[in-house]
């Protein structure tokens, strides 16, 4: 098979790759999008496999390899439960940065096979393009790992800083380029290594300062970095299909880090900063506000049968508390009385982009009666009464009225605008950015004390 | 005079961000999980660097870094590989639509 034909096919797997990602507009699509990139992925294989002069020897080792790994792969995608799916990713976005590593260093240390000069005679621009993907990669790495760890449980989501931490970051970032422009000029393995253990620093120096609060960004942040670490290799090796990738889920990554920066309302340079969600000032000031009003299961049960639409406003708490289920029997019980339900997601809701949804879902909620913030955010002041749960900050209306607040600004879920409240909450304890939530004091609103899941299942006995 | 061949993988490079973003925005944000798992999948195309890396192994050869660094790459892309996309088909299944007349 000629290069250039290689080159064409390449570009056709490349070309799936954007018709699979295209598929993701609609659940309709969706399925069909990621078979489209299945396809490609087994297109860019096979013609690696006939392109490539591969020595029957390693043929084998090769296919078994990709047998070993697979299974592994298979076997965490079936039994990962969708809680620990932000987990699942960090973890994946590890695997493609460390594998960009390696095969960078393989370039290095073999050239020849790559058909890119010989060793310690390396083309200038491929040099140039493997220490930026190897470098972006170990940042990738390490990072992922620390994300992972915090996402786990195993490593305190507190966000560590020191005094001149940015200082040693912007030494280091200026560190590795100038030990990119010194591999490209004397091609030396040693400074070669020296450039990976140095970035792989990096990565755990950038994302240890970032609390556990702030993980959605980070996550959506390495998605972009895994995608541009690719697109570095891509170059290196000349191939399309890996320059048309690395371009799509960097810049895929970068929305995602966007909009969850959006639904947060702080600005990326904020989040990466870090230090966010540690101690509280306005926790104390509200020791000595007015009592608030609590309820039973009884109480939410008869609110709501006798209401004529409801809102669901879940949150992370649901799916920690196991409640997602509970939840869509609760609502099929209101459905059978008559009653209007519907489910609103904030953007930052679960632990990741659209991780809410998922939960939803594997709940079997059906996804049209989940609503985005911007469509049911003008549909609360029309309704009866909006059930939060396991949710806090993102309802919280301190974000629009005070300005001292540390989400001040912040997007929020119009839950005050509706007739009546119902907060399912074990405490009156803060949430994740440590900040009372004044929702709770209000007279339209019932507090029901206990875990999100009994609570919902008591709910749905007194329904019944 | 002739143009550098890195210019046309700039050119497909840029165009290709342009083409992410436009389809980035288009998906639903309800799918924005599957979304990352498959962008996971995907970039782990990864892959054929690391066979190229692997290809000349033979079993005579003395210890040779080169190609373990390929076989350890095969393996973490092929775990990316599989792993995504069969999460991603796992989690997309999840998602159905109001079943029209009877509610269960």
């Amino acid at each position: 098979m000629t290069t250039s034909l290689a080159a064409s096919l390449y570009l056709i797997s490349g070309a799936l790759f954007i018709l699979a990602l295209r598929g993701l507009s609609s659940p309709e699509t969706s399925r069909r999008g990621n078979f489209l990139g299945v396809l490609g992925m087994t297109l860019a294989i096979i013609v690696t496999f006939l392109f490539v002069d591969i020595l029957f020897s390693s043929l084998l080792f090769i296919i078994c390899a990709m047998a070993f790994g697979g299974s592994i792969g298979a076997i965490i995608a079936y039994r990962i439960s969708m809680t620990a799916m932000p987990q699942l990713i960090a973890g994946f976005h590890s695997l493609v940065g460390l594998a960009a590593v390696l095969v960078a260093l393989s370039v290095f240390y073999n050239p020849e096979a790559f058909g890119l000069g010989t060793l310690n005679n390396i083309k200038t621009a491929s040099l140039v393009e493997m220490s930026i993907g190897a470098s972006i990669g170990a940042i990738t790495f390490t990072g992922s790992v620390i994300a992972f760890l915090k996402l786990q449980g195993l490593m305190s989501g507190r966000p560590i800083t020191f005094k001149g931490q940015h200082f040693i970051n912007l030494l280091i970032g200026i560190g590795i380029v100038s030990l990119i422009i010194y591999v490209t000029i004397n091609q030396s393995s040693h400074i070669f290594w020296i450039l990976i253990i140095i970035s792989l620093l990096v990565g755990v120096l950038l994302i240890i300062p970032i609390g556990g609060a702030d993980m959605p960004v980070v996550i959506s942040m390495l998605n972009s970095y895994s995608g541009w670490a690719a697109a570095g290799i891509g170059f290196t090796l000349e191939n399309t299909a890996l320059i048309i990738t690395g371009a799509l889920v960097g810049s895929s990554g970068a929305i995602l880090s966007y909009i969850m920066c959006k639904g947060m309302n702080r600005s990326f340079f904020n989040v990466i900063l870090g230090g966010f969600g540690g101690t509280d000032l306005t926790l104390q000031k509200n020791k000595n506000r007015k009592p608030v009003k609590s309820g039973n299961a009884e109480d939410a049960a008869f609110l709501m049968k006798n209401s004529s639409s409801v809102i669901i406003v879940p949150g992370y708490g649901m799916a920690v508390a196991q409640a997602q289920h509970a939840v869509r029997e609760m609502a099929d019980n209101l459905k059978k009385n008559g009653v209007k339900v519907s489910y609103a997601v904030h953007p930052v809701a679960g632990r990741m982009p659209g991780h809410m949804n998922v939960l939803l879902a594997e709940a079997n909620v059906p996804y049209d009666e989940v609503f985005e913030q911007e469509n049911i955010n003008s549909d609360f002041a029309n309704t009866d009464v909006a059930f939060v749960i396991g949710a806090n900050d993102v309802t919280n209306p301190v974000a629009k009225t005070d300005p001292q607040s540390p989400i001040y600004g912040m997007p929020i879920l119009d839950v005050e605008k509706s007739k009546s409240v119902l907060f399912v909450k074990r405490s009156l304890s803060p949430g994740y950015a440590g900040i009372d939530n004044e929702l709770f004091y209000r007279e339209n609103t019932l507090m029901l004390f206990s875990d999100a899941k009994k609570m919902t299942e008591d709910i749905v006995k007194n329904l019944v | 005079m002739e143009v550098d061949p890195f210019i046309f993988r700039l050119s497909i490079f840029v165009l290709s961000i342009f083409i992410g973003y436009y389809v980035v925005w288009n998906v639903t944000p309800s799918l924005h999980t599957p979304l990352m798992s498959i962008t996971n999948a995907i970039s782990s195309v990864i892959i054929v660097g690391a066979i190229v890396a692997a290809s000349s192994f033979t079993l005579h050869t003395d210890f040779n870094l080169p190609n373990i660094l390929g076989f350890a790459a095969i393996i973490l892309a092929a775990i990316n590989i599989f792993g995504g996309f069969l999460v991603t088909q796992r989690m997309l299944q999840m998602y159905k639509k109001k079943k029209k007349g009877k509610v269960k």
